[in-house]
């Protein structure tokens, strides 16, 4: 695998057009080029999980000079989560996006979206991030506009707008770290900036990054588009931008930059915690009076993230002892990927439902859990998951990041915790109160469940939202530690420049 | 003897006054050969595909404006640029692929001949090559949407705001 590596750009990329090509003469071949290149890129994502750490010098050139591909136990983790995601919301597009027209496009800029986030997570050189990362937003504000209706393309207009101020700040960022050190390449700025140190113009840079890569993971006071596009996009698209697109543009490059180039600090740290205990606050007020289903998810997606954030924020803490900023880290990426698992099968429910009723408002719908059983229980069973109820997944990655901020000291932010799981509980039992209970309108008495290439994700998903509960010793040990200790071990992301 | 009257030639009413259309006739070639010469000498002196690119499709926007859009669109049609368009992208996606074959993802695998000769630099003119017909096409294409679709859409709100 490790020749292979570029591969998981290249075969997106290059499918992209391809596809464009074939349905000119067949529009059928869409589906099925979306199909098999999703498929074979998640079987190489789940055979990476396997490999040991490693680098690739792109076109032969070597380190400070040429283009880094970088694997290690995060990048594994998140190419898995990318590529396992979007198979099952191509899946799920299969059925779903016969409503809409030009499916051959839409394909083509899923997997532009695909290899733009299998490059961010992947490079280890910092101009090379920022290519691959407008690639996949520019991806995301076409699709989020895709339905070209008037909501959509107001919201896909504000998408661009901040996504485009967000990556203005990100290059403007990277000039700065440039001409400080001299170098693009990431694990070589690690070592240079270890001889600069924490001047006033890292300290700008790091402002910078914070304000650009927070807006594209939507942590609040940067998350006004996310409210708007998550909702407008098709539900498949919905599931990717929530469950992996803010994850791996956003909260992945935060991380591999804060961690592994610019190193701990305490600063940096408070920053994020007290970022990400607002996101946690203010995403679920928001999101307990919402009628909207997806609009509900999309502002529950904000509080998720606030946690993931919060996690982070701890790891890089030099003043607590390191056990407990790894355990707060370990907690961090673990809510990462139960987030992907919960919030992609709700939003993946959300186009189920809406695809049978024709209606987002959740108001309008009611005991649709006897009409669609299966997705019914898909829907109860992710809700429960997101809210923190054993054994589901998401209680325990936040029992875990509550448990580390005890530890530390931080009872205020751990409290606040505890407090913003009990809110998304009373939210997801409002939902499921209003769309999967009470009284069937007369008008849904006909409704059927939904097509079976849509009921089949949800099935996985909802899978996956139990087997990452409670088959933990399966993966914990293997994967998220192999994850988390790359993101500790500066040292080791520095000497991959020797490497490859 | 060709049978459809040429556009080009013929001094007729679409487009703008013979002043531009003469002016346009005798510029066109050397637009055209300066948009290549950009492409072509892009591993040897400033500019490359991107910016040759740009300018060939100035050149068939300058031919719209000057002759209208039926010239333009007889020249290079909406389906033949996206054909372009597309298989320039593929092919710049997968001739890097062939460097598996030799060891590394875009490896510069071919001759690479003396330094500053036409013929050197390998693999680069080739990518050059891609992306100026890439942005070519790509170009124009956004050029023909947004004054085809800008026509029917300013159409739809004229009829919306008499009926």
């Amino acid at each position: 695998m490790q020749g292979l590596y570029p591969l998981f750009t290249a075969i997106p990329l290059a499918a992209a057009f391809l596809n464009l090509l074939v349905t000119k003469v067949n529009k059928k071949a869409a589906d099925y080029i979306a199909f098999v290149v999703a498929a074979v890129l998640a079987v190489m994502a789940v055979r990476m999980l396997f490999e040991a750490p490693f680098s690739y010098r792109v076109g032969g050139w070597s380190a400070p000079w040429g283009i880094l591909l970088v694997s290690d136990g995060m990048s594994a983790l998140m190419l898995t989560l990318i590529n396992v995601v979007s198979l099952l919301a191509i899946v799920y597009s299969l059925s779903y996006m016969t409503a809409y027209t030009a499916k051959p496009k839409y394909y083509s800029l899923f997997l532009l979206m695909i290899a733009g986030m299998n490059g961010v997570v992947m490079t280890g050189d910092l101009f090379n991030l920022f290519v691959f990362l407008e690639i996949a937003s520019i991806a995301s504000y076409a699709l989020v506009g895709f339905g070209t209706e008037h909501e959509e393309l107001e919201a896909s207009f504000k998408y661009l707008i901040l996504g485009t101020v967000a990556s203005t700040a990100i290059l403007f960022g990277i000039a700065f770290l440039y001409s400080m050190t001299g170098t693009l390449n990431l694990p070589d700025m690690a070592r240079q900036l270890e001889i600069v140190g924490i001047n006033r113009a890292v300290a700008f840079v790091i402002a910078l990054f914070i304000m650009g890569f927070g807006l594209k993971a939507s942590t609040v006071p940067f998350h006004a588009w996310l409210p708007d596009a998550h909702p407008s996009a098709p539900a498949p698209i919905s599931a990717m931008l929530s469950g992996v697109l803010i994850k791996a543009l956003g909260v992945y490059t935060i991380a591999r930059i804060m961690f592994n180039v610019i190193g701990p600090n305490g600063m940096v740290s408070s920053l994020l915690m007290f970022l990400g205990a607002l996101s946690m606050v203010v995403g679920v007020l928001l999101a307990l009076g919402q009628s909207d289903f997806k609009r509900m998810l999309a502002y529950s997606s904000i509080s998720q993230i606030g946690y993931i954030t919060m996690g982070f924020g701890l790891g890089l803490n030099p003043a607590v002892p390191p056990a407990v900023a790894a355990l707060g880290l370990f907690g961090a990426l673990y809510h990462l990927i139960n987030h992907a698992a919960f919030k992609s099968c709700l939003f993946l429910c959300s186009g189920a439902f809406e695809y049978r009723t024709g209606t987002r408002n959740r108001f309008e719908m009611g005991g649709l859990m006897r009409r669609m059983p299966v997705t019914g229980a898909a829907c109860s069973i992710a809700s429960l998951s997101i809210a923190g109820v054993p054994p589901f997944n998401g209680f325990w990655s936040k029992l875990v990041i509550i448990m580390a901020f005890m530890q530390a000291g931080y009872y205020v932010y751990g409290s606040v915790a505890v407090l913003v799981a009990l809110m998304t509980l009373m939210t997801f039992i409002k939902l499921q109160s209003s769309v999967l209970f009470g009284q069937l309108p007369a008008r849904f008495a006909a409704v059927k469940e939904a097509p079976v290439a849509m009921v089949v994700p949800l099935v996985i998903l909802a899978m996956l939202c139990i087997g990452l509960g409670i088959a933990y010793p399966l993966f914990g040990e293997s994967v998220l530690q192999a994850a988390r200790d790359s993101l500790l071990d500066k040292l080791a992301y520095m000497g991959y420049i020797i490497g490859g | 003897m060709a049978t459809k009257p040429d556009i080009m030639i013929s001094d007729g009413p679409k487009g703008m006054t013979p002043i531009v259309k003469t002016v346009v006739r005798f510029a066109m070639g050397i637009i055209f050969m300066f948009g290549w010469y950009i492409i072509l000498y892009g591993h040897l002196t400033p500019g490359g595909g991107f910016a040759g690119g740009v300018i060939l499709a100035c050149g068939y926007v300058i031919l719209t404006l000057a002759f209208g859009k039926e010239l333009g669109l007889r020249k290079l049609s909406d389906m033949g640029a996206s054909i372009i368009d597309n298989t320039a992208a593929l092919l710049f996606a997968v001739v890097p692929m062939f460097g598996f074959l030799f060891g590394w993802y875009f490896l510069n695998f071919l001759d690479k001949g003396r330094p500053f000769q036409l013929f050197s630099a390998g693999n680069i003119p080739l990518y050059n090559i891609f992306i100026g017909f890439k942005v070519t096409a790509s170009l124009f294409a956004i050029f023909m949407a947004l004054s085809i679709f800008g026509r029917f859409v300013s159409k739809l709100v004229d009829e919306e705001e008499e009926g």
